[in-house]
């Protein structure tokens, strides 16, 4: 028996939504106590770390990140990208089918296992294309992909355009109780856009797509989810105006929830400023006003998962023209500092932060972890919520350094991070 | 004269002053021009580079023109034919391009920023020839110093912009030339050709051309592109005409001395009617042509004269 007796530490509680000092006792990779029966309970032997006040909390789990491998290692592979997760205090990364070859069959679901238990110090569970090839045409063989350990179905930004095949995807789906992770953007209105429209786009000259792509395309979704009554996440909601349809869709009792990503809800369309490719994402930055209304639905528990959307880029692909450059930023080791600006300005506490990027996303995806209770898996962070940095891109252990927060001034750093009671960074 | 840029990228970092700056030079070679003996040394020993990603002969011609008149050394590259249809970055090309030490890049580019973004990667002065949607200053500049000979200043005036605004650089730069200069400005045209929130540059919006002409000192006819003429953005090319087509009838609803700009190439018949066009008491288009020319000079000179300062001792290797 192994024992380690995390003592004077802030817990941050996202079930209870309480954050107190207090001591927690793990044996064995699982939380076994907490506050004075952790004192209690901690045996002779146990090893002894003192949190100094420091932050403890559920590591968290990020859905819908994106790894190399396979095809684009360069970019990043699973080692890199478990480094960079450790590192930003993710124990869990759920990965995206979105590679150069699709993971959209039971052999390459196998491969990507492989790479990661061989690779990966934190955990990896891996997300299957819905339609082969993320073409939007056949569905893909959802059962065996479950049966080899998809713990969901998504083409991720390639919205499945043909409805009556998304119909039938998400009914065969329901059968098995699989989930599936939509990108709601309406397909006519986003093409070749790569900005959201307004007075900045039109400044700028950008090609741009209005916020109403968005709730169109939730709107569509959501009436399939009446139809099929599938389990259903919308990867992330960014604008205001879809925010009453998923609100109304909830209160309905449809199987929903929401995810957006730890950028919309810190940067706005603005930052693209003199055409910074850094901050070209998909969906677009939006309005300070999208933004903002993001912020409260996250607060309010509308919005139920942040995720990093991880996403890593080559310089190549990224020194190219606005329109022409890849979209996407890593965001592996910079969601927890990002997403404490949230909480130093007030608009987030703790205990509603990790909420949405550790409680809800274990929740939604049926694992024990994501929360401090006795049982629960020792997937802790340890970090310093006040600790200020200026962010340089170099120092990122993503093999990508493509993040919009280079050079920006940050606080809140991740001091250690443990995966089943193991230190794997600190 | 004072001209503290290192870049001609836009007209939205240009104060008041640089603009007066750029066209008073301008006039000067516009008389320059007019002369038996149009060559000048201000360029002698530069090495100018147009890179054009992007078809243009007009354009094209008028910056080589502005450069041999100036005595640089003038080198034309059709981008769009060449290795960037291979594959190479429009990063790679511009740092290829740098290591052979140009003096000046002219560059046009099919894509807003891309300009912008290569003159971050380069030593020399950047001229941006168009780029996306974005801006087009020399073509704002040229426009600006047409109607200042015409009007005899650059203040107070009324001045339509019609037509297809959204997909415009040329609208762009004017709008934000003009506004600098506190004019009054008018876009008129169907809301489908409109940039989202465009009321918010400081400007009039109608898709009334009898409303938007009324008064008007100057009208600036823009052109429509072929491929946005069948369906996707108006119904068809005659309906056009027929609402936004610049007529004698319509233009009756401007001032009597009201000006007719273009800035080329035109549609006769879609947005302009052939007798307005050619109408020499009215259009100034063929002085446009003229002070494009002029404008290229001066603003090639202004930039070249900042980088003498900055290579200041490291000259006279050769000499």
């Amino acid at each position: 028996m192994t024992q380690t007796l995390f003592e004077n530490a802030k817990l941050i509680d996202p079930e209870a939504q309480t954050e107190a000092i207090g001591d927690l006792l793990v044996t064995d990779g699982l939380i076994t106590a907490l506050g004075e029966t952790a004192t209690q309970e901690a045996g002779e032997r146990a090893e002894r770390v003192d949190c100094k006040g420091l932050c403890l909390a559920p590591g968290i789990v990020d859905i819908g990140v994106k790894v190399g491998e396979p095809g684009e290692r360069h970019k990043e592979s699973y080692a890199s990208a478990a480094a960079a997760a450790a590192a930003g205090g993710v124990t869990t990364m759920v990965i995206r089918p979105d590679t150069a070859l699709t993971i959209d069959t039971p052999e390459a679901l196998e491969f990507v296992k492989r790479r990661a238990n061989e690779d990966s110090a934190v955990n990896v569970l891996p997300l299957a294309a819905l339609t082969k090839g993320r073409q939007g045409r056949e569905m893909t063989e959802i059962g065996f992909l479950m049966d080899a350990g998809a713990v969901g179905f998504s083409d991720c930004d390639a919205v499945v355009t043909d409805t009556k095949v998304f119909q039938r995807a998400l009914t065969y789906a329901q059968s098995l109780g699989a989930l599936v992770i939509g990108h709601p953007q309406e397909p006519g209105l986003t093409e070749g856009a790569c900005a959201t429209s307004g007075k900045f786009a039109s400044l700028r000259g950008l090609p741009a797509v209005s916020p109403m792509a968005e709730r169109m395309g939730l709107d569509r979704d959501i009436a399939l989810l009446e139809m099929t009554g599938a389990r259903y996440h919308a990867d992330q909601i960014t604008t205001a105006r879809a925010l009453p349809a998923l609100e109304r869709a909830k209160r309905n009792g449809l199987s929903i929830t929401a995810g957006t990503s730890i950028h919309h809800l810190t940067l706005n369309e603005l930052d693209v400023s003199d055409y910074r490719t850094f901050f070209k994402l998909k969906p677009p930055l939006r309005s300070e006003d999208d933004r903002m209304a993001t912020v409260e639905a996250v607060a309010s528990g509308l919005i139920d998962i942040i995720s990093s959307m991880h996403t890593p880029q080559d310089e190549e692909s990224k020194r190219l023209p606005f329109e022409e450059a890849a979209a996407g930023a890593v965001a592996l080791e910079t969601l927890l500092p990002a997403a404490m600006r949230l909480v130093h300005v007030g608009a987030l506490t703790l205990a509603q932060l990790f909420r949405a990027v550790s409680l809800n996303p274990a929740n939604l995806l049926g694992l024990p972890s994501g929360r401090l209770s006795p049982g629960a898996p020792a997937d802790l962070m340890l970090f310093d919520p006040d600790k200020p940095f200026m962010l340089d891109r170099s120092t990122l252990h993503s093999k990508s350094k493509n993040t919009p927060f280079d050079g920006a001034r940050l606080q809140g750093k991740v001091r250690a991070t443990y995966v089943d009671g193991r230190k794997v960074f600190g | 004269m004072s001209f503290a840029h290192r870049h001609l990228l836009g007209i939205e970092p240009l104060s008041q002053s640089d603009i007066i700056t750029i066209l008073d030079l301008a006039d000067k070679y516009a008389a320059f021009n007019r002369s038996r003996h149009k060559h000048s040394d201000a360029l002698a020993g530069r090495t100018q580079i147009n890179m054009f990603f992007e078809n243009s002969t007009r354009t094209q011609a008028s910056f080589e023109l502005a450069g041999k008149r100036l005595g640089a050394d003038v080198m034309s590259m059709a981008m769009a034919a060449s290795s960037i249809k291979k594959g190479e970055t429009l990063v790679d090309t511009a740092l290829t391009l740098n290591a052979m030490h140009p003096d000046l890049l002219v560059v046009r580019h099919p894509h807003s920023g891309a300009v912008d973004l290569l003159s971050q990667k380069v030593n020399c002065a950047v001229l941006n020839a168009g780029d996306g949607r974005h801006e087009h200053p020399t073509q704002a500049l040229l426009d600006a110093l047409t109607i200042r000979r015409a009007k005899g200043r650059l203040h107070r005036l009324t001045v339509a912009i019609c037509g297809d605004i959204a997909h415009s650089r040329v609208a762009r730069s004017n709008i934000m030339l003009l506004g600098k200069m506190e004019n009054r400005i008018r876009l008129v045209g169907p809301p489908t050709l409109m940039p989202a929130r465009v009321s918010e540059f400081g400007v009039e919006v109608t898709s009334d051309m009898r409303e938007g002409l009324e008064g008007a000192d100057v009208v600036m006819m823009l052109r429509l592109q072929k491929e946005r003429m069948d369906g996707g953005f108006i119904p068809s090319e005659r309906e056009y005409y027929h609402r936004f087509g610049l007529t004698a009838e319509k233009l009756a609803h401007a001032k009597p001395d009201a000006i007719v700009m273009h800035p080329g190439p035109m549609n006769r018949g879609v947005e302009i009617d052939g007798d307005v066009a050619d109408d020499v008491t009215r259009s100034v288009i063929q002085e446009q042509v003229e002070m494009g020319v002029a404008v290229r000079m001066a603003a090639m000179d202004l930039l070249a004269r900042n980088l003498e300062e900055r290579t200041d001792g490291e000259e006279g290797v050769l000499v």
